[in-house]
């Protein structure tokens, strides 16, 4: 925020915060807070807004986590008390809705925001406004859709929502419009990071990197960017019918008027499949930084790791009606997806291998992060192959719905998505707070969490093969069956995972509480990193990096440390991460330049649940949360995206004006 | 004043060739249109799956009336015409020029948007309302979002207009005129395509 001076070079501290904005823009004057709450509130900066990101989607992983530990004590003993079966219905509704869209993608956004600018040298992304905008919208979306458990309960429909049960009929609540309206705002959130993330990655790059040389968790990331970018706007279709049916009379999805139930199914599951990339590439993007640094190796096949991810962003597009086999689709179009299901093996399968061959042979560190990143690489492959058998359609037939979805799901999200951000959390922890996790409460969690959810998840298989169908609200002992198969024992091993697995979670709640009371300073390069994020303070200081670096290296802050030598090919060690730093220090730019601080993303932001709130209730309401929208609109739009000089103490002089260093 | 301002004309490209060459905003405009089409095609599909789904009220060969919505069509795709002029003279720094043809593209606009109130007034009192029929629903949900956009559009035009005549510098906002002619011109394309599916290619 703001203009940085550096009259002195070797000083490191930051120089003449400014100020006082002399004149209003719009109806306000822009603010200026740099500490404070109003310094969250109003910034810009894109790793404040990657810790707000953080943050929120912790808390609803909370949240969710309780739910999914009341579904389970419902399913504990047979004729389950815990939760009614309305009740019941809302909560596996809700945990997977939190799960998916308010806990793995803002977490995964919380990386992808605060690490996309310092792996590519950027000083911020290229939209800071509209940054701020979709951290509002979604913080905004989860509020909004959980208002719905105080309104007359929450969505009961199962996180897909099917027709007839998302009908008014049986869902006679506000629960689906709440969930339909609250998810809307959850996808301007997406469509708007996706176009701010690509055009950053696109177009700010630090010079010299070019796209071979970016980090793989940056190309990851922008993989993940364009599935958002076109997935988002079918579901947005699927709401919007949604929400037309349910509040306006239309009859989109209700068979007895003559329509297609499949249309629904056809339209969410175009978004829904790309999603589960969404969900899943961050991680694999976190631990091909992770797998490198602790096998102090290369990745292995580096072109392969990147472009099967492309593949895999292509291929997911062509998949989707494997989730509709039992629908009654025809030979030929289950012929198709069952081929095309079984072909998007192949892209993660050579990944899978990547990094195992990035292991093979190397100086293994058996840190917390490498622990998680190499339980990813193992949970996520049993959950791949449970996967190539859902690509077998008439196994498949027998599996819909039932607890080996359950199983299946839970392996590739908890154990791949869920293991890959508890990687990105030990790794890059020092990164972001400047202090290291403790290692041994997070290898406790690990382990806790790693058995829990073995048996969680593990005794799903047998009972989904058994025919426990998803869903199901109550056991009962006449109908458990004996023997290893007891549906009874396997639902009581679930349950008792489920706990320990909240016993890891905890330890790592504690191990965050722990660290940030904890004194001592993590060093610069603490896991002798390769990537440009570590070639710079812990946290980095707000404007990135004191120079851009110009890269001339794949893994430039390693080939900065190390040189290898010509005889012998072995690396040796040229420079440490602190000299590296002091050189940047001394080669400081003089003049940088920073995006301000803003109040209307918020305002824009908080008009959307105001409007959503009006469908809903009264339509009057929507129309004044509309008329506020149209003028925050026009008071961003007035707003240019940095202060003009003249609103700094003292106004940048001529000279410091010619040596302005561009805004990268 | 003026320094001021060159400098925020900088910063709309960050006054620093980016990586690609393109400025942010200009790639911005592109990816959003390109997300915009998958908008378009679930509306379209919807469309197409229902649009012979009629139980009671007028079937689609019934309520359009061809000559009147080609002569709409015509006029909306005249609009683009006037949109490439106001980007040309936006590019030779003429903003007198830039607000004239930027003012007859919205006015071009908002005559296609009244046809289309008038059409769904007349197609209303046909018989055809939102909930009649899935060919009802899902026809006005399709052209509806269309004539959304289009009014979105027209906000957008009249808000530039206001905007050049503020700046003291001809010409300085060339790229914006660029990047809403770029949404004006996408909004003219699907509504070929919205033609042609929705109202010449019987059902």
């Amino acid at each position: 925020m703001a203009i940085i001076e550096r009259p002195v070079i070797t000083e490191s501290v930051e120089i003449a915060l400014p100020a006082t904005p002399s004149r209003a823009q719009g109806s306000f004057k822009r603010p200026v807070a740099t500490t404070g709450w109003k310094s969250w509130l109003f910034t810009v900066d894109h790793k404040k807004l990657g810790i707000m990101y953080g943050v929120m989607a912790m808390f609803f992983f909370i949240l969710g986590g309780l739910e999914a530990v009341l579904i389970r004590l419902q399913l504990a003993a047979p004729n389950g008390k815990v939760l009614s079966a309305s009740v019941y219905n809302q909560m596996f509704t809700m945990h997977a809705t939190t799960m998916v869209f308010l806990f793995v993608m803002p977490m995964a956004a919380a990386f992808a925001n605060y690490f996309i600018p310092l792996q590519i040298g950027a000083r911020d992304v290229a939209f800071p406004r509209m940054n701020a905008f979709g951290f509002w919208c979604i913080l905004g979306a989860g509020i909004f859709i959980n208002l719905s458990w105080f309104f007359g309960g929450a969505a009961d429909g199962g996180w897909f929502m099917y027709a007839p049960n998302s009908g008014p009929i049986f869902s006679p609540s506000h629960g689906v419009d709440f969930w339909a309206l609250g998810l809307q705002i959850a996808g301007i959130a997406s469509l708007t990071g996706a176009i701010n993330l690509i055009v950053t990655v696109l177009n700010m790059r630090a010079p010299g990197m070019s796209l071979m040389k970016m980090p793989v968790f940056t190309w990851l990331q922008l993989v993940v960017q364009f599935l958002l970018l076109f997935a988002v706007p079918v579901i947005t279709v699927a709401l919007f019918l949604l929400s037309f049916q349910r509040n306006f009379g239309a009859t989109f999805f209700d068979v007895s008027a003559g329509a297609d139930p499949l249309l629904w199914q056809h339209l969410f599951w175009i978004f829904g499949h790309p999603e589960v990339y969404i969900l899943v590439l961050p991680s694999f993007g976190i631990i091909s930084e992770v797998l490198p640094v602790f096998s102090k190796k290369p990745l292995f096949g580096y072109p392969f790791v990147v472009f099967s991810g492309a593949a895999i962003g292509f291929v997911g597009w062509g998949v989707w009606a494997h989730h509709m086999f039992a629908s009654g689709l025809g030979p030929v179009s289950v012929a198709v997806f069952s081929i095309s299901t079984m072909a998007i093996a192949i892209p993660t399968g050579v990944k899978i291998v990547n990094w195992t061959l990035t292991l093979w042979g190397g100086k293994l560190r058996f840190t917390a992060a490498m622990h998680f990143a190499i339980g990813l690489i193992v949970l996520f492959t049993i959950g791949g192959l449970s996967g190539v058998t859902h690509s077998v359609a008439p196994s498949d037939t027998q599996q819909t719905d039932t607890y080996y979805i359950v199983a299946h799901f839970h392996y590739v999200l908890f154990g791949g998505a869920v293991f890959g951000l508890f990687s990105g959390f030990y790794y890059w922890w020092p990164k972001m707070f400047g202090k290291t996790l403790n290692e041994k409460l997070g290898k406790a969690n690990f382990w806790f969490m790693v058995i829990g959810m073995n048996m969680t998840f593990g005794p799903m298989h047998i009972l989904g093969l058994q025919g426990q169908p998803r869903r199901m609200y109550q056991w009962t002992e006449a109908r458990a069956g004996e023997g290893f198969f007891n549906l009874a024992f396997w639902n009581q091993i679930a349950s008792i995972g489920s706990l320990i697995l909240t016993v890891g979670i905890f330890l790592f709640i504690v191990n965050v509480i722990k660290t940030s009371r904890s004194k001592e300073r993590a060093p610069l390069d603490p896991w002798d990193a390769r990537t440009l994020e570590w070639m710079t303070s812990s946290p980095p200081k707000e404007h990135n990096f004191d120079v851009i670096p110009t890269v001339h290296h794949l893994d430039e802050f390693f080939h900065r440390k190390y040189e290898q030598d010509p005889v012998t090919h072995e690396y040796k060690q040229i420079a440490t991460a602190e000299e590296i730093m002091a050189d940047q220090e001394a080669h400081a730019d003089k003049h940088i330049h920073m995006p301000s601080p803003s109040y209307w993303p918020i305002v824009l932001a908080a008009t959307l649940p105001v409007i959503m709130i009006g469908v809903i209730y009264s339509i009057p309401v929507a129309i004044v949360g509309g008329i506020f929208l149209v003028l925050a609109m026009f008071g961003w739009a007035l707003e240019p995206s940095t202060a003009p000089e003249t609103d700094f103490d003292p106004p940048a002089s001529e000279e410091s004006t010619k040596e302005l260093t561009p805004l990268v | 004043m003026s320094d001021v301002a060159v400098h925020e004309a900088d910063h709309g490209t960050h006054g620093h060739t980016t990586s690609t060459g393109l400025s942010n905003n200009k790639v911005a405009m592109w990816l959003f249109l390109g997300s915009e089409c998958l908008l378009f095609g679930g509306l379209i599909s919807t469309y197409m799956l229902y649009r012979g789904r009629v139980s009671v009220g007028p079937r689609p060969g019934n309520v359009f009336d061809i000559p009147f919505t080609s002569v709409s069509s015509f006029i909306l795709l005249m609009s683009s015409l006037t949109m490439v002029l106001a980007v040309s003279a936006a590019q030779n720094r003429d903003d007198r020029g830039t607000t004239l043809w930027l003012t007859i593209t919205a006015l071009l606009g908002a005559t296609f948007v009244g046809g289309q109130v008038y059409e769904f007034t007349a197609m209303y009192n046909e018989g055809l309302g939102f909930t009649t029929s899935l060919f009802g629903s899902s026809f006005y949900t399709l052209t509806g979002f269309h004539g959304v956009h289009v009014t979105v559009g027209i906000m957008m035009l009249m808000s530039l207009v206001g905007i050049i005549k503020r700046s003291t510098i001809p010409g300085d906002k060339a790229e914006v005129v660029e990047l809403i002619g770029l949404y004006w011109h996408f909004v003219d394309v699907i509504w070929i395509v919205i033609f042609t599916l929705v109202y010449l290619i019987p059902a």
